[in-house]
């Protein structure tokens, strides 16, 4: 008997049953979601509130004057972009484009990446993997299931977070620069576009990790590395790089998908039955 | 034959988990699958799932392989209790169920909820369902990990240790459960090492140590292979009346402890001979018992043939040898 194992054609049904139950059991764990709720609210509310009430409802002009200071760094093609005339107005905008949503991409990719890690080698670690190795559902369904209920929470947030977001910088800055103005073109572009391949790359290493690892921490542990490539994206979009280089997202985006493509088919190969078994639990 | 097992090679980088095991397990009946820890059980019933991957040898399960495409309808067609329940904790007890419903393809509805009912139910078990499974007790996720591995009335059942952690109470009415299932039909293969757990309920039974199958059969065949005569107890109120039968025709061998008696004879019709040669001799008895071995009895005289053997060849090929000496 040959090692290769055949599979059959998958069964998206039992994917969508795998990623509903993880979804479930992650709605379960308070100890999980609490604190990756309170990270989105800082990123996606607290932070943007204070900061842009100082600047442009309270109009602190120290903190304008040292903002726009900063801001003075940013690439002619990303500056040529500022809305609004008044000083607090740029500096708002500013904020609102280039500094505070750009960071607030972490928190998706923080979510998803700390669901993927533990995905599979917690199957292992608890013992439930076994359930999972003796079911008809195939290697490739169970790892598209996981990665699903990876992905989900992650742009979930992205979907519900940049919402909120949108919601305050529009009410608090867009009165300044004109109305509303975000998310700007660029923005869906990140949003829709650039964002989740880049997230289902950085999950696929995650799950490709979590399928070889010997325990939940050491997954987590690496997961921190793959993060980076996202890591890299927010960085461009704050200094303005991805914003002034015309079609460059868009053909950023293309490649990120080609490579998201390939990086997923490869880590289906990752995880298979025995990789779910506790083997160190006996013979 | 639901599964067979032919040649069977399996290692973990250097340690060898199955060494060339040979297991068959007839259809409708309960086998046993017996051995230490260690022995190689588990890994065995991971492999009759195709969880994993056989370095040499042949298996097949319903005449199929199990990590060929066939795979998924083996594996749809088994019921599996882990050594450990492998439950979501965080999952209530129905909502574990209903998981298993789904990947094993029972359609949504209400048959679906009667069945996950009705077998929580079998397993009384039913009452707790709503419960978040992580607060259960030992008891309680193996009766629901048994109504899960039924859930989808397979035709094969493959439980690793089913009674591990039990109560003797609880262990006792498992155990019932489980010799109720295969009155449906269904073919069961159990992994334990308790012997008192196999007694009484196995059809046929398969010795496992160090991933080597020892020896296999019907355990009523296998100690006649051992012990070809029938033996009988006898119990007198004066033991030393008893010792005129150690020179009794018709008497292969002869102990006695106190006032208990044990007899190998040469044929049964001998025991009513021994009987009028006691009342001759006014021995007054208070009982006389065939002897049944005992599970327990039939693994140790196991174990030591094969000792015995191994002294005289290749440790290797004693379990070879040891099917010879019993003529299987």
């Amino acid at each position: 008997m040959g090692s290769k194992v055949q599979e059959n054609e998958i069964n998206w049904q039992r994917v969508k049953i795998v990623a509903k139950t993880d979804l479930k059991q992650l709605a379960q764990a308070k100890d999980f979601w609490m604190p990756m709720t309170i990270l989105g609210s800082l990123f996606f509310i607290v932070i943007p509130t204070i900061l842009l009430l100082l600047i442009v409802a309270i109009g602190n002009v120290d903190v304008v004057n040292k903002i726009s200071d900063t801001l003075e760094v940013l690439p002619e093609s990303a500056t040529s972009q500022f809305r609004g005339t008044s000083p607090e107005g740029k500096t708002g905008y500013a904020l609102s484009v280039f500094l505070l949503a750009p960071v607030a991409v972490i928190v998706p990719l923080t979510i998803s990446t700390a669901v993927g890690a533990t995905t599979i080698v917690g199957e292992r670690e608890k013992g439930t993997g076994e359930f999972l190795a003796h079911s008809p559902a195939s290697a490739r369904e169970i790892y598209l299931g996981k990665l699903f209920a990876s992905l989900v929470p992650g742009y979930l947030t992205v979907i519900v977070g940049f919402g909120i977001y949108s919601l305050i910088v529009n009410l608090l800055v867009g009165p300044s620069v004109g109305g509303w103005f975000f998310p700007t073109a660029q923005w869906w572009l990140m949003i829709l576009w650039v964002l989740p391949p880049f997230l289902a790359i950085c999950l696929s290493l995650v799950l490709r990790l979590s399928a070889v690892v010997s325990s939940t921490a050491a997954a987590q542990q690496a997961s921190g590395l793959v993060s980076l490539p996202l890591i890299g994206i927010a960085y461009s979009q704050a200094t303005g790089i991805l914003f002034g280089a015309g079609y460059l997202p868009v053909y950023l985006g293309g490649i990120a998908w080609v490579i998201a493509i390939f990086s997923l088919r490869k880590g289906m190969k990752s995880v298979t039955r025995s990789r779910l078994l506790t083997i160190a639990s006996g013979v | 034959m639901v599964i067979e097992l032919k040649g069977v090679h399996k290692s973990f980088n250097e340690v060898s988990a199955l060494s060339n095991v040979e297991l068959s397990v007839p259809e409708g009946s309960i086998t046993v699958l017996l051995g230490p820890n260690g022995a190689g059980k588990t890994t065995a019933i991971r492999v009759i799932t195709g969880a994993l991957n056989i370095d040499k040898g042949n298996v097949k399960v319903f005449g199929e392989n199990p990590t060929s495409a066939a795979g998924e309808s083996i594996r749809s067609n088994c019921g599996v209790v882990s050594a450990k329940p492998s439950l979501y904790d965080r999952l209530n007890g129905r909502d574990n169920l209903l998981y298993a419903a789904e990947l094993y393809g029972l359609p949504k509805g209400l048959a679906t909820t009667n069945r996950v009912n009705d077998a929580a139910n079998q397993f009384g078990i039913l009452e707790s369902l709503e419960h978040q499974v992580g607060g259960y007790s030992t008891g309680m996720k193996t009766r629901l990990a048994l109504a899960r591995a039924i859930l989808h009335k397979p035709d094969l059942l493959l439980l690793d240790e089913p009674t591990s952690g039990l109560d003797p109470v609880s262990a006792a009415s498992v155990l019932e459960m489980i010799g109720e299932m295969t009155s449906n039909g269904q073919t069961v293969l159990m992994c334990t090492h308790l012997l008192l757990e196999a007694e009484g309920l196995a059809d046929r039974i398969v010795v496992m140590e160090h991933g080597e199958t020892i020896i296999q059969g019907d355990p009523k065949v296998l100690s006649t292979s051992f012990w070809p005569n029938p033996r009988v107890e006898i119990t007198a109120q004066l033991g030393e009346d008893l010792d005129c039968l150690a020179d009794y025709t018709g008497v292969v061998s002869y102990i006695r402890n106190d006032r208990t008696a044990k007899l190998e004879l040469v044929n049964s019709s001998v025991i009513s001979d021994i009987i009028l040669e006691l009342s001759k001799h006014n021995v007054r008895l208070d009982s006389v018992k065939p002897i049944e071995a005992s599970l327990e009895e039939l693994y140790f005289a196991i174990q030591d043939e094969r000792k015995n053997l191994s002294k005289v060849s290749d440790p290797n090929d004693s379990s070879d040898d040891l099917n010879e000496l019993v003529g299987i």
